[in-house]
């Protein structure tokens, strides 16, 4: 019952089919995974915009959207995000499978090959991008850029992030800043997307209702080169040492203080620990029946959220919640003891259990969204660690109480960063 | 009383079951999902806040945010904190409370019986003590600051406060974090008491299901309870003029990029069934001919600089309301507005091309087909459609049938000047 995908080789990158008739869209991901680097993450993340807007045959972003309207509103987009030190360009298509319509015109076809214009074939008139286009994207990426700053948590966990992983490529945001957007040169672009044809790892996923023959030949129309070199690649992650948790506080003019707290850990994806993290993460802060919300939100009524979140690509663990200024030391303490109790053991077997039943029950649920089906897999592909959806559920199954508490002792807290009110506003 | 509907194009099949307690049960069995979503609905929100109690005679007018706050402390009885329960069994739960609606839903994997059983009879069990009441208000008060700090809310909400005089849609979901301070236990229960009869109720239950075991899990649960019988709900809203409050509202707040959004009033058509879906989709594609990614007007936006991809247009039709937003975040509020007017006014005189309503329906239909790929939309969507006694499989058959002469005709109806209203948040200076 469980769609488990299939890998094989295509011209110069790797397809990874999930055959499955439960969805009535056919769903298209371009993966392009390089290092995340300061030099590189804003040109990638222009370059995903500009690929998005203009191919060789169609030169606007009208005359794609007119294109793709009528190919029953295929949905494309690209965007960008960081998976532990790599930088992904996806470019996402998803297309109304035809036995669902009155009329049967072949998308499935129409859509890869549009696929593989948008990334082999973009309009490149002298050898270069288009300057029009470029300037229009530039200008959207800054706002984008700016905008993080009006959703205060979105904001707040970015400069967590920035406080603690500074010089780590993990502080770089996958927009990159609004000052290196601005001064990407229409050659400098042109060159970077260059080398990423030649030196990125790229791979197709194609899930939905196919011939997997079919599929493989549809995918032969890329034309990468199969012998390209990639760049030398390390899925290993770099950690700062904590000597003593570091504490920011900045203000803003806001009403409720956002607290945000960053623990370390040295097991992440690819590590045979991963998921007795994945279960300790559920206890401390993953569901509503978890220690945070029980004792930040039900016990103390301090907040409406208090949750954590694994980055599992990385070895990081946040935690957010939502407070009053003056309750921010209370907060604090409430959060670091729920930890501490877990490393103590202080929890019952059943809460394992229970929680180990959470945390398999939102792996499946995953795998009934075609998005979320290829982001399970491409965690295995970015982490050089590929896990089928069954051996994902046993090791959850086989976490013990004691895989939990030497999970919790490798955690260490690095920095807890507050976002609150400017003193004169209280 | 049940039924089963078929609809061939889209290999989709419902089974609907009318208890004799009034209850609706709908079963959209999706084949190889995992997943079983299951949402129990009342056809009660934040709008609901005058009315004639069960019971009783005059009318009463309860704090804002009282459906909001009810469904907090649905989640807690004698024995504690449902979500624990459903944690057990694998389940995740959750809420929400909309302007018409409170919904109560859960996702599972396995235990369908245990958690269906579960979801019935916490909702159906009020249990709410002084003490618990005044807990909550702290949590909730959190809620409603987290939203104080969110500029898209606030810009959605000011619209609606320049939009509407008396009606309640105007007034935030949640409350304020002084109106929730009045409320007491004994609001709570009355509220309840009207609006939580399985007769004001659909349940909904979408993915891994087999229909005659669900019908008889809800049968079997609803026969062991006793409820009162039905009677029809008094809710009483006051008239709304035709003309919008307040033409423009301004408000700084902490962001680099301010935010825009036009309004228009739109009087609730005298349609219902099927009229009043076709409606609903004509409107929808003629917004989104006029606004969408593909329109001329999207592109002009976007080379002018005055929009991004945060840009968009919709038409909310609930009980008892309609309206149209348009808008995005933009370096120059007032020229967005200015160009959006436009416009408006230039299709209402020139209409709107075949070729491009040709277009956006093609577009509409793929994107319903994506939207059935999620159990939660159809559930959703489902429930909200059978409260208006609409069926959400008739999308596709509707969107093939209306014509661009449909669509022109309501053009130089809907966006009427004086029921227009302007929501801009803007860059907050330091002083």
């Amino acid at each position: 019952m469980i769609q488990e995908e299939e890998v094989v080789q295509g011209s110069g990158l790797d397809v990874h089919l999930i055959p499955t008739a439960k969805y009535k869209t056919t769903t298209l991901v371009l993966q392009i995974k390089a290092a995340l680097t300061r030099e590189t993450a804003a040109k990638r993340a222009l370059l995903a915009s500009v690929l998005q807007s203009a191919t060789n045959d169609l030169r606007s972003r009208k005359q794609i959207r007119l294109y793709l309207d009528d190919l029953y509103g295929a949905a494309f987009h690209t965007d960008v995000q960081k998976k532990g030190e790599n930088h992904i360009i996806s470019m996402r298509m998803e297309i109304a499978n035809e036995k669902y319509l009155k009329e049967a015109p072949s998308l499935f076809h129409k859509s890869i090959s549009f696929l593989q214009h948008a990334l082999e074939d973009p309009y490149l008139p002298d050898g270069k991008f288009a300057e029009k286009v470029v300037n229009e994207e530039k200008r959207t990426l800054k706002q984008r850029i700016q905008s993080i700053y009006d959703d205060k948590m979105r904001y707040a966990n970015k400069r967590l992030l920035e406080v603690m992983c500074e010089a780590e490529p993990f502080s770089i945001h996958p927009y990159g800043e609004v000052g290196e957007v601005e001064n990407i040169s229409l050659r400098e672009l042109t060159d970077e997307y260059r080398r990423m044809l030649e030196e990125d790892d790229i791979c197709l996923y194609i899930v939905g209702d196919m011939e997997p023959e079919e599929a493989k030949e549809a995918a032969s129309m890329f034309t990468l080169d199969p012998d390209r070199k990639l760049a030398a690649h390390s899925s290993a992650v770099n950690h700062n040492s904590i000597t003593q948790p570091r504490e920011k506080i900045e203000t803003d003019d806001i009403q409720q203080g956002k607290l945000h707290l960053g623990y370390r850990t040295p097991v992440t994806f690819s590590d045979s620990r991963f998921p007795a993290l994945q279960v300790m993460n559920g206890l401390f802060g993953g569901f509503p029946n978890s220690k945070l919300f029980i004792n930040v939100r039900e016990k103390e009524s301090m907040a409406y959220y208090a949750a954590s979140r694994y980055e599992s690509q990385k070895g990081i663990i946040l935690v957010m919640a939502g407070i009053e200024v003056e309750d921010y030391e209370k907060a604090v303490a409430i959060i670091k003891e729920q930890m501490e109790d877990i490393r103590k053991g202080r929890f019952a077997d059943s809460d394992v259990e229970q929680t180990k039943g959470m945390v398999k029950n939102q792996l499946l649920e995953t795998t009934d969204n075609p998005r979320g089906l290829i982001e399970l897999y491409y965690q295995g592909r970015n982490a050089d660690h590929p896990r089928t959806i069954k051996e994902w559920l046993q090791a959850v199954d086989d976490v013990t109480r004691e895989d939990v508490i030497s999970c919790a002792e490798t955690l260490e807290l690095d920095t807890i960063y507050f976002l609150r009110s400017k003193e004169d506003n209280k | 009383m049940s039924e089963t509907i078929t609809f061939d194009q889209l290999q989709e099949t419902v089974y609907k079951e009318q208890l004799s307690n009034g209850l609706t049960i709908f079963v959209l069995p999706k084949k190889g999902f995992h997943k079983t979503f299951a949402t129990f609905t009342t056809n009660y929100g934040s709008i609901d806040n005058r009315f004639v109690p069960i019971g009783k005679q005059g009318e009463v007018k309860v704090p804002d945010g009282i459906a909001h706050f009810l469904e907090h402390k649905m989640f807690e009885d004698e024995e504690g904190d449902v979500f624990q329960t459903f944690g057990e069994q694998g389940a995740s739960a959750n809420a929400f409370t909309s302007f018409t609606k409170t919904a109560y839903l859960f996702s599972s994997t396995q235990e369908t019986e245990k958690n269906l059983t579960t979801l019935l009879d916490f909702v159906q069990h009020p249990y709410f003590t002084e003490e618990t009441v005044e807990k909550e208000k702290g949590i909730i008060s959190q809620e409603i600051r987290m939203y104080e700090d969110n500029p898209d809310w606030q810009l959605f909400f000011n619209l609606l406060a320049g939009l509407y005089h008396n009606h309640p849609v105007k007034i935030d979901i949640a409350g304020t974090v002084d109106s929730i301070r009045e409320i007491t236990k004994d609001d709570l229960y009355e509220c309840y008491e009207t609006f939580y009869h399985p007769s004001n109720m659909i349940l909904c239950v979408a993915g891994d299901a087999e229909p005659s075991h669900i019908i008889n899990i809800v049968k079997e649960n609803q026969a062991r309870k006793t409820f009162k019988d039905p009677e029809e709900v008094e809710r009483i809203f006051e008239k709304e003029p035709e003309h919008s409050v307040q033409e423009k509202t301004v408000v700084p707040m902490s962001v680099n990029t301010p935010k825009c959004m036009v309004g228009y009033k739109i009087a609730f058509p005298e349609k219902q069934g099927k009229a009043l879906l076709r409606y609903e989709l004509t409107v929808e594609i003629l917004l989104e001919a006029l606004f969408g990614a593909g329109s001329d007007v999207y592109e002009s936006l976007y080379e002018e600089g005055l929009i991004d991809d945060s840009f968009s247009s919709e038409f909310m039709l609930e009980r008892s309301f309609s309206f149209a937003a348009i808008g995005g975040d933009t370096a120059e509020p007032d020229k967005l507005v200015q160009r959006i007017t436009e416009t408006l006014d230039r299709a209402a005189s020139e209409g709107i091309s075949r070729e491009n309503i040709e277009r956006v329906r093609r577009k509409k239909i793929g994107n319903f087909l994506k939207q059935l790929n999620s159990p939660e939309f159809m559930a959703n969507q489902y429930t909200d459609y059978a409260f208006h006694d609409l069926h959400l499989f008739d999308v596709i058959p509707l969107l093939e049938e209306i014509t661009s002469d449909q669509v022109n005709e309501l053009l130089p109806v809907l966006f009427q000047e004086k029921a227009k209203a302007v929501s801009q948040i803007t860059k907050k200076q330091d002083e």
